[in-house]
């Protein structure tokens, strides 16, 4: 069974403004029936000052689609259109304390819904460019198609680079196999054969603007950004060193040894390698660990 | 909470017997089955009174064709590998779409390193077309496997009948019985089935050890070489609790085996009929006139069988299903889309398997959970009104690929 939070659990339980909407003006409907998930979300728009004065939604799919459509109506009420689409999926990912990798898509099709609900309401035709294949990477819920694409786009020979720029398999290296795979299909389309053994072309994924202080300035704003959480479940992060792609931590007091520790850390690497378009990992620092060690 | 156990098409409790036979194996009968000594000797003597127990069992007729394993799985590999490598003229095998992992995942393999793999294909109600498979056993076939019963629906295949067919052929055949071994009988003897795969925690036997019917005088080609240990055909020290609690498990399940066609068979009916009374539009997937005792497989429609499932865990009660979220994966069951339940259906799958253990309170139980279960999901359905699915569903709600 999936690793849901309680915040997940406790909206797929108790959802919150379920079923069909009297007199709603804008109503998106999204996702693949094939792939088990799909959202009617509708809204109550107030034609004056554009306030969403209601939403609901009727989804069919699974336990965290159900979670991520009741947190969406929450999150969206009271707001103005423009305000409510700039809510991301990682919004209501965060909202719900967090989604199982496998089920980040469940978010998406919250957010998507949101867009197709208010280019309804204007009476704008929503399409969608987004195509969703099998899942590849699960740590980063990387699928083949975006893997192919990439490969295509940027004619990536080597599975370092796909996880340099799609993080694929930048984990824990199970979809290695997989990843190879789809390079030899694709290399093949151009006639060229996978050459397990070839080094990666020297590519600075990061945007080439930044230089190395701005970079360093960049993952501090980051760390900073997360601290007030932490600082509240009395714990704390400092960061220690920057070395390439690797970025070393300290975990602070009730954060070093928690046993939600690699879940921190997995949050704040993704919210790194988002900021700065580049695999990061992140690393406690030996003196963390040691503190773990010993207080155990 | 009472909790109710109803996946025991995934894995069965270890049946206290069971137990208790094994853990000598772990203390004071620690010898090395191999060894000439009297340590040796005696689990040397343990291991041939269980492999005796599986012969039983099976109804083979020698206890050597019994090849203990680690489990299903690497009987199923082991089988198919062995067929190719003894004859590497032949470069097709000839199964099924609606197989386990176990064989389709080593197919598609195969496939990828040039064997041809012919997948026979199953109508409505899980049901294979014998004509077609006729068709295509020739001499460049090395094996057929096909499933005795499927684990989701426990729907049968008449393996006993295709086994002929091959041997008129010449080809082996190699069915994967996990599902059936313990439920029904088998009369391995008097059948032309060459190998058959079993494991031992689909009948009360731990994890971690599986069965590999091997007919006396099959070309056979081991997995794992080294030792003597199983004749040479499975190298590998013995795991010999695990080998005596399969042994013990193999008696009680041939023991019980009048009670899971008649007892068991009873309550799956009692909980089908019951959930079905109160449920509309949902069906029994599968061919339900022929199949397992305790397996029944329900599609609710509209709804989506993770949610289902941790409603009903909720109350305490476990089951699986093939929706795709339970899986990890983007499709439905395999098995559903083989029989071409359409989407809003195949998610909405759930498999309710029975054991030996299974009360009638629990039946009732399960009866009256169900039906509140369903309400309150299809409440939340875009395919749903208060009544009933909304008028020609599929127009009401076509929603734009996310």
């Amino acid at each position: 069974m999936w690793d849901y939070s309680d915040k997940v659990k406790e909206h797929f339980f108790s959802p919150r403004n379920a079923g069909a909407l009297e007199g709603a003006n804008g109503v998106g409907d999204v996702g693949s029936i094939s792939c088990g998930d799909a959202l009617r979300l509708m809204l109550k728009v107030d034609p004056e000052s554009e306030v969403i004065q209601d939403a609901s939604f009727q989804t069919f799919g699974c336990g965290s689609a159900i979670a991520s459509s009741s947190a969406l109506t929450e999150i969206i009420k009271g707001k103005t259109l423009d305000e409510a689409l700039k809510v991301s999926n990682q919004d209501i990912a965060d909202y719900l304390d967090g989604l199982p990798p496998e089920k980040m898509h469940c978010s998406v099709m919250g957010r998507e819904a949101l867009q197709a609900a208010v280019a309804n309401y204007r009476g704008e035709v929503w399409s969608d460019d987004h195509e969703e294949g099998a899942l590849v990477c699960k740590c980063f819920a990387v699928d083949a198609v975006l893997i192919e694409d990439t490969i295509r786009a940027n004619k990536l020979t080597t599975v370092e680079e796909v996880t340099n720029y799609t993080k694929a398999g930048g984990s824990c290296a199970a979809c290695h196999e997989g990843i190879e795979e789809i390079l030899i299909k694709v290399l093949a389309e151009t006639g060229v054969a996978f050459d397990p053994t070839a080094t990666p072309a020297a590519v600075e994924v990061a945007p080439a603007q930044m230089n190395t202080l701005q970079r360093i300035r960049r993952i501090e704003q980051v760390i900073q950004a997360v601290r007030p959480q932490l600082q509240r479940d009395h714990g704390d992060i400092e960061l220690v060193d920057v070395d390439g792609k690797t970025v070393y931590v300290n975990m602070i007091g009730a954060c070093s040894g928690c046993q939600m520790e690699s879940l921190t850390l997995n949050g704040i690497q993704q919210k790194l390698m988002e900021e700065l378009g580049e695999f990061i990992r992140v690393v406690p620092t030996r003196a963390g660990s040691l503190t773990r060690a010993m207080g155990n | 909470m009472e909790t109710i156990y109803l996946d025991n098409n995934a894995t069965t409790r270890v049946d206290p017997l069971v137990v208790d036979a094994m853990l000598p194996y772990f203390t004071e009968q620690f010898g090395n089955p191999s060894s000439l000594h009297s340590f040796g000797n005696r689990v040397g003597l343990a291991l041939k009174k269980a492999r005796m127990q599986v012969q039983a069992l099976l109804g083979a007729a020698h206890d050597t064709e019994v090849i203990f394993t680690s489990c299903g799985t690497e009987s199923d590999s082991t089988a198919i590998l062995s067929a190719l490598r003894a004859q590497p003229e032949r470069r097709e095998i000839i199964t099924t779409v609606v197989e386990h992992p176990a064989i389709l995942a080593l197919c598609e393999h195969l496939e990828k390193e040039g064997y041809v793999i012919h997948r026979l294909k199953v109508d409505g109600k899980g049901r294979l077309d014998l004509d077609e498979y006729r068709g295509l056993l020739s001499e460049r076939v090395a094996i057929v496997s096909v499933m005795w019963a499927n684990n989701e629906t426990g729907t049968y295949f008449p393996v006993k009948e295709m086994a002929e067919l091959a041997h008129t052929a010449g080809v082996m055949f190699h069915t994967d019985a996990v599902q059936a071994v313990g439920k029904i009988p088998l009369e391995l003897a008097d059948s032309k089935i060459d190998m058959l795969s079993a494991s031992g925690h689909k009948l009360h036997a731990p994890k971690g050890i599986g069965v590999l019917y091997l007919r006396r005088g099959s070309r056979f080609r081991p997995l794992l070489r080294g030792g003597h240990q199983e004749r040479g055909r499975r190298a590998g020290t013995e795991n010999s609790a695990a080998i005596v609690a399969l042994g013990q498990a193999a008696e009680m399940a041939l023991a019980s085996m009048e009670h899971e066609n008649t007892e068991v068979r009873r309550l799956r009916d009692k909980l089908e009929a019951g959930v079905l009374a109160q449920v509309s539009h949902a069906f029994v997937t599968g061919d339900p006139d022929n199949r397992l005792p305790n397996t029944a497989n329900i599609a609710f429609e509209y709804i989506e069988g993770e949610a289902i499932l941790l409603l009903l865990n909720k109350f305490g009660i476990a089951a699986s299903s093939g929706s795709a979220c339970t899986s990890g994966s983007l499709e439905p069951s395999h098995v559903m889309r083989a029989m071409g339940i359409p989407y809003t259906a195949a998610h909405g799958t759930v498999r309710f398997s029975l054991s030996r253990y299974t009360t009638e309170a629990e039946i009732d139980r399960v009866i009256e959970v169900v039906p509140q279960v369903v309400a309150q999901l299809r409440k939340l359905s875009p395919y749903w009104n208060d009544l009933g699915p909304v008028a020609d569903p599929q127009q009401a709600f076509a929603p734009v690929y996310a």
